[in-house]
């Protein structure tokens, strides 16, 4: 029973970093391939350590929970260079699809530009 | 006088109670030795550092905070399943957008905790914040009704965090 619940969590976190890998390559401009990397990690490397946390758990006597540890510390960085990564790109001026919305008046495009 | 001592010896009461919990989950282990080493630890590093903390950090409402960690990864685990199949759906489907997004909360942790929330949750990204600290550019992969989206992102995140983390 347990092996297969570890089998699908695993497959579960195999697939979304799967989709996130095609996000990257397959999405059409710079900000919308950003969010390839943060879906993986997110789900997909949560649903692998899940795994690597009933595993070792189960297997072991004592319980493993340093794995939280690998999420924690993801999820602060993971937006971080996101966030980093998206303003680079803003100030260097990538250019977006034509068809990206752009809502009111955006405090980046307010400066004027040189 | 006595409150005073314990101010200066656990300037950041939250940060001592995270190093701890952190040194013990490195460790994998709760064995007394690292128990009590860690809890020097946890006390000793804030109390060297404390210069590099100027802010104080204040949870007013840790119901509040346990709750917005539980929808957050609720709202992590069906985004991403939304994401997903915008990714493998056609690309000329999408409709990307840039958006503003007003702040209310003020505090430096509560604006950084609101920006990485915004990245965590598939479908949007947060880009830039202004030079003032009151609008953050997003990002969205995907959105239909962008004061929608915008309202959500103010209820569903930034009314908890904001009740979290006032200023003191």
């Amino acid at each position: 029973m347990l092996d297969w619940i570890l089998a699908a969590l695993v497959l579960i976190g195999a697939f979304f970093t799967l989709v996130g890998s095609i996000g990257l390559y397959k999405l059409p401009d710079f900000y919308m391939r950003l969010h390839g990397p943060t879906k993986a990690t997110t789900l997909g490397v949560g649903a692998i350590l899940i795994a690597s946390m009933l595993y070792f758990s189960f297997s072991t006597d004592a319980a493993s929970l340093h794995e939280i540890l690998v999420t924690l510390f993801l999820f602060i960085t993971a937006p971080v260079s996101a966030h980093l990564m998206a303003k680079a790109a803003l100030h260097v001026n990538i250019q977006q699809v034509a068809r990206t919305q752009r809502y009111g008046d955006l405090h980046q495009w307010d400066k004027p530009s040189e | 006088m006595l409150k005073n001592f314990y101010t200066r010896l656990l300037p950041h009461p939250v940060l001592t109670v995270i190093l701890w919990l952190i040194w013990l989950l490195l460790n994998n282990t709760v064995a007394a030795g690292h128990i009590l080493l860690g809890l020097i630890l946890a006390i000793l590093i804030p109390f060297l550092t404390s210069a590099f903390w100027p802010e104080k950090v204040r949870i007013q409402s840790p119901l509040t905070l346990f709750r917005f960690l539980v929808i957050v990864l609720w709202d992590i685990v069906i985004a991403n399943m939304i994401v997903a199949k915008l990714i493998l759906g056609r690309n000329d489907d999408l409709k990307p957008a840039f958006f503003d997004v007003e702040l209310d909360i003020q505090t430096p942790l509560g604006v950084s905790l609101l920006a990485n929330t915004i990245s965590l949750t598939p479908g949007t990204v947060s880009c830039d914040l202004s030079a003032d600290h009151r609008r953050l550019l997003v990002h969205a992969l995907h959105v239909e009704d962008i004061p929608g989206a915008i309202k959500h992102i103010k209820q569903r995140y930034e009314t908890p965090l904001k009740k979290v983390f006032t200023a003191c």
